[in-house]
């Protein structure tokens, strides 16, 4: 069976790549956390402090937030808003287009400005542009090739629902 | 759009609970919360109007078991059933692994359960998804009421099937959870046609709810052996 959407596939070496990406802007705009979101709303990697709220309930929220506001670009004639900014009283999150595919979340209070989090933002992104276009380009080689992680297994996948 | 994340040991899937507004999606997910344990499943989050009619959409993540030693994770999402909402609907399609479309057996519902059906095929293709080709499954729900239709009107008018023209694939299937039924036949005309499993539900009572995802996640799951 053919599956509509691409896949995605994180080796440990792609999570260790964009985490030491991530945990850098961290380290240099003061912030404390760092999550990489897919367009589809799935996590893929947290660094810095562990949140203390469900990352795979912000993920989702993340993504749909994001998916909004890029249809409100478009209403607006835009093509896209890369990047989106929500001040709260105490915590605030710099969110921004990752190749397309992703999206950073970066978290900062007090420690830190919006305006030094956004300076160095941008080289980060475009770091993390880089590993994230690589990681298509190899899922899109491997494309129909690429093993069946689950090849064999129809039994235990029948005994799961039993 | 499935994740696997060999350093995590995770694979992450996304289905979408899709059909006509007060059709049953969110009961669906209700249910499923109510249900499994706690420690196998996250928050209910809802994004609804202020008299519970979902507005963007409803999440629940939920870990089925393991498999070669990768957890599996299902992320449920529902859309917006009432029409308007197109936009929201179109949003929480992108990077689907599966889908039920949740339909409402009430024979007035019929033109409403047609249109969202429709609806489905023209977003899908919009993302360059084939129905056809995914994980797909139908439910039809309130199958409790009085005014509910019968079971063969509804497969006739929402899951008529669609042509395979593959020969390799034009043989008889049977339907694995409707005795003496086929998912893959041919038509009286010789033309060989393709349905999807459907199931019968009453959301509410939770009746038919976890036959319903345990089918289509073992569908998603195949899609990666």
């Amino acid at each position: 069976m053919v599956i509509g959407a691409t896949s995605w596939s994180l080796t440990p070496g792609d999570e260790d790549a964009l985490r030491r990406g991530m945990e850098r802007l961290l380290q240099e705009c003061s912030a404390h956390s760092a999550l990489l979101v897919d367009r589809g709303g799935q996590l893929l990697v947290q660094a810095g402090e562990r949140p203390s709220f469900d990352p795979t309930t912000f993920a989702t929220l993340t993504a749909a937030d994001f998916s909004a506001n890029d249809q409100l670009a478009r209403l607006l004639g835009a093509s896209d808003f890369s990047s989106l900014f929500h001040q709260g009283e105490r915590e605030s999150m710099l969110l921004s287009d990752v190749a397309q595919r992703a999206i950073l979340v970066v978290l900062f209070d007090a420690r830190t400005t919006l305006g030094l989090v956004r300076l160095r933002l941008r080289p980060a992104v475009e770091e993390l542009s880089g590993i994230v276009a690589a990681m298509t380009a190899r899922d899109a080689v491997r494309g129909a090739s690429r093993p069946a992680i689950l090849a064999g297994a129809e039994d235990e996948i029948d005994r799961l629902f039993q | 759009m499935s994740m696997i994340n060999y350093a995590s040991r995770e694979i992450n899937c996304k289905l979408v609970y899709y059909g006509p507004g007060l059709g049953g999606k969110t009961t669906n997910l209700e249910h499923v919360y109510r249900k499994v344990a706690p420690s196998t499943r996250g928050k209910l989050i809802s994004l609804a109007t202020e008299t519970e009619r979902t507005l963007f959409f409803d999440f629940l993540p939920v870990d089925l078991g393991t498999i070669r030693g990768f957890k599996t994770r299902f992320h449920l999402y529902t859309v917006p059933g009432q029409v308007y909402y197109n936009a929201s609907r179109k949003l929480i399609l992108k990077g689907v692994d599966g889908v039920v479309f949740v339909a409402d057996s009430q024979i007035d519902r019929m033109e409403a359960n047609q249109e969202s059906m429709q609806n489905l095929y023209d977003n899908m293709a919009e993302y360059g998804y084939d129905l056809t080709k995914m994980p797909f499954v139908i439910q039809y729900n309130k199958r409790d009421l009085p005014t509910a239709a019968p079971i063969a009107e509804l497969q006739q008018l929402l899951n008529p099937g669609w042509e395979v023209a593959e020969a390799d694939r034009q043989r008889l299937s049977p339907d694995p959870y409707h005795a003496g039924e086929y998912l893959t036949s041919q038509l009286a005309t010789g033309e060989w046609i393709e349905r999807a499993t459907h199931f019968e539900a009453v959301a509410v009572t939770g009746d038919g709810v976890f036959d319903t995802l345990k089918a289509i996640s073992k569908l998603v799951l195949k899609t990666l052996s």
